[in-house]
């Protein structure tokens, strides 16, 4: 069996640059020794020997994107909230549990201090007086390394109060969920924070950075957007911005899962990167396993709609990735080869996506169920013809309008551009739908093989029937 | 005896007191019940309540949205097999036939000793090493059947009761932060200014 820890080969191949995981080869890469001894808590240093609107500025220039899923200019978030309400809090999104998708949690296990740095940048540039970093309950391993990283960093004086010795003083408080994927949705993140169940809020009023967490202006961050912090401070917006492009510079973590020869969490280069590069490149995943073909692949997170080989060019650019019918996510792709049955791939993230409904909005609640009931006798072979409109009719109600699609070549289709239109609060709901539409829209011909052609009776028939006096009637 | 243990009331009252409102304690609290006794019983609720002020009835409220926690007992030992996209593609629903068969119970049951309760799972966050399972929160990665066998073994034998603890123990390490250290939570209401480091000057 091999080892508790994950052994992500991406993060020793080739020398491409590493803001997140740099630290990540030692093997006491989480301890306050190590992190001291590589550059550790010098951005905060750097943050605090200058005022806070600076550093504010410069996450804003720097464009840090954010990694949690809508790509939001963190530095631009930060500045939504209004000027003269106090307190204002920040809550960090650790509730990691979009399929295909983990790379919180190895920043969280892996690096604990440069996310509580990042959390400080942060609470400093956008004048935030307390922190809850939020790990998802699951995760018993990065909550004991978190938890201990703090523990360490209170002691030596980075947290709590009079930070360095400064005027600065906040609290990084650690809190854990209980499983429920919809808390990673923000405004019910915060209802989870607060003790309640995990169901988002409508938006607007509940907009976090107006009126979040005890209807205070709120912060929602990505871990992963956090640790990009203490690097930027230490080695400037400039040097930040040399990598990737202007619009998405840095890098990203992404991690890669399914059917390749090496699946991996990899640390690449925003915007440029290609998901050719990634599957196919030697340094990367090295092509599909057993040297078969690509059938499909799930660009951004379970979410996401499908793209096949057609759209492997394309790069890590949500400016190039949306128009193509689909979104980058979280940095998540899922690889499936010729010999991956689709309607039952696309089962088991439907299936995930109406066990996951929290069930505030009709939609959701009884039309993912409807789309995984359908589905799955589709699946087991019991469906009819009328059971493929039957999932589109469906779909319609939770995403009115055309949906999202990539475009292919063979079968004719020129791409519906994302986003969708939603009848749901949150994106679970439309998140069911996505991988049904995806695999009738591309694969249409293996859900039409696996079900059985309904017979009906002609309406003239039936009204010949009705001439016969039923048996047993007076 | 299902009232959080005095131990564990100095635990609880630490954690009520870093949040601002009480009732943002109720999840780490609700953990702390499930720790002490393996699930949440219906005394723990009635206590937690007390502690943060609020009914039981809302706290069972809270409670019953959340995967993680149990209300009747459940195997020492929870099992969960991932299923979801990246581990059903790399064999996880063979796997989990495997288990059923191995422990002689379907998904969602517990064995007769009191040992083991298998149950499926939704993505754990470890798609490039599918598949995956967790027993009790701990992770194991590209799991073989084999794997699964020998992991039954060593647990029917206790030898990962150092590395796995019981049903309930999530982290082992929690957070302390000292008297001195703590700059302590306070509530919106008594807050109207900005913080003091935001005055055009650098903190250092």
């Amino acid at each position: 069996m091999s080892a508790t820890y994950s052994h992500a080969p991406g993060f020793v191949a080739g020398d491409r640059p590493k803001i997140v995981t740099s630290r990540f080869e030692f093997a006491d890469s989480f301890t306050l020794e190590r992190y001291l001894a590589t550059n550790g808590y010098k951005g905060l240093r750097a943050a605090l020997s200058r005022p806070a609107n600076e550093i504010h500025d410069d996450v804003k220039s720097a464009t840090v994107l954010g990694r949690g899923g809508a790509g939001f200019p963190a530095g631009t978030k930060w500045g939504l909230t209004p000027q003269q309400v106090w307190p204002k809090y920040l809550v960090v999104n650790g509730d990691e549990s979009e399929p295909g998708t983990y790379k919180d949690r190895l920043l969280m296990e892996r690096d604990p201090h440069q996310l509580i740095e990042g959390c400080l940048i942060a609470c400093y540039a956008a004048g935030l007086s307390q922190c809850f970093l939020y790990i998802r309950g699951e995760m018993a391993l990065a909550q004991e390394r978190v938890a201990a990283a703090l523990n360490e960093a209170y002691a030596a004086g980075y947290v709590g109060k009079n930070i360095l010795g400064s005027n600065f003083s906040v609290d990084i408080i650690l809190h854990w969920g209980a499983g429920a994927y919809v808390v990673g949705e923000e405004t019910a993140l915060i209802e989870s924070l607060e003790g309640n169940r995990g169901m988002p809020r409508l938006k607007p009023p509940f907009f976090p950075a107006v009126n979040g967490l005890y209807g205070q202006p709120t912060i929602v961050n990505n871990v992963e957007t956090l640790a990009n912090l203490p690097w930027l401070l230490c080695n400037g917006v400039a040097a930040y911005t040399t990598v990737g492009t202007k619009t998405s510079p840095g890098t990203r973590m992404v991690a890669v899962s399914g059917h390749v020869k090496r699946p991996g969490v990899f640390e690449i280069i925003n915007g440029t990167t290609t998901f050719r590069d990634l599957i196919f490149g030697e340094e990367f995943c090295g092509g599909i396993r057993n040297d078969k073909q690509l059938k499909a692949f799930v660009p951004g997170g379970g979410s996401a709609p499908w793209f096949t080989a057609d759209q492997l060019d394309l790069p890590f650019e949500a400016s190039q990735v949306g128009p193509a019918g689909s979104m980058l996510g979280s940095g998540a792709v899922i690889v499936m080869d010729e010999t991956t049955d689709i309607p039952a791939a696309a089962l088991t993230l439907t299936h995930f996506y109406a066990h996951e409904s929290c069930g505030k909005c009709t939609p959701c609640r009884e039309g993912g169920t409807w789309l995984e009931r359908i589905l799955r006798r589709i699946v087991d072979g019991d469906g009819t013809d009328a059971d493929l409109q039957q999932l589109l009719e469906v779909g319609a109600m939770i995403c009115p309008g055309d949906f999202p699609h990539a475009a292919n070549e063979k079968l004719g289709l020129t791409a519906v551009p994302f986003p969708y239109k939603m009848t749901t609060i949150c994106f679970v709901g439309p998140s069911a739908f996505a991988p049904v539409h995806s695999a009738l829209t591309l694969f249409r011909s293996e859900f039409e093989s696996r079900v059985t052609k309904r017979v009906t009776i002609p309406v003239t028939a039936v009204s010949a029937v009705k001439t016969v006096t039923p048996v047993g009637a007076h | 005896m299902s009232r959080l243990s005095d131990k564990n009331l100095v635990i609880a009252k630490e954690i009520i007191a870093r949040y601002p409102r009480q009732k943002s304690a109720l999840i780490p609290l609700l953990h702390l019940a499930q720790e002490q006794t393996g699930y949440i019983s219906r005394e723990a609720m009635v206590h937690l309540g007390e502690l943060v002020g609020v009914t039981s009835a809302e706290v069972y409220g809270t409670a019953t949205f959340y995967e993680m926690f149990r209300f009747e007992p459940i195997g020492k030992y929870l099992v969960n097999i991932c299923g979801t996209m990246s581990c059903a593609l790399m064999g996880a629903h063979e796997l989990m036939h495997h288990a059923e068969k191995r422990l002689g119970v379907k998904a969602g049951g517990t064995t007769q000793d009191g040992m083991f309760t298998l149950a499926h799972a939704e993505c754990q966050a470890a798609c490039t090493e599918a598949p995956c399972l967790q027993v009790n929160y701990r992770y194991r990665l590209r799991v073989s059947t084999t794997d699964l066998d020998k992991l039954i073994d060593d647990l029917e034998a206790g030898k990962l009761s150092e590395e796995i603890p019981a049903h309930g123990v999530l982290a082992k390490v929690r957070q302390h932060i000292a008297p001195d250290r703590v700059v302590g939570a306070v509530s919106p209401e008594l807050v109207n200014q900005a913080p003091a480091w935001l005055n055009g000057k650098a903190a250092l």
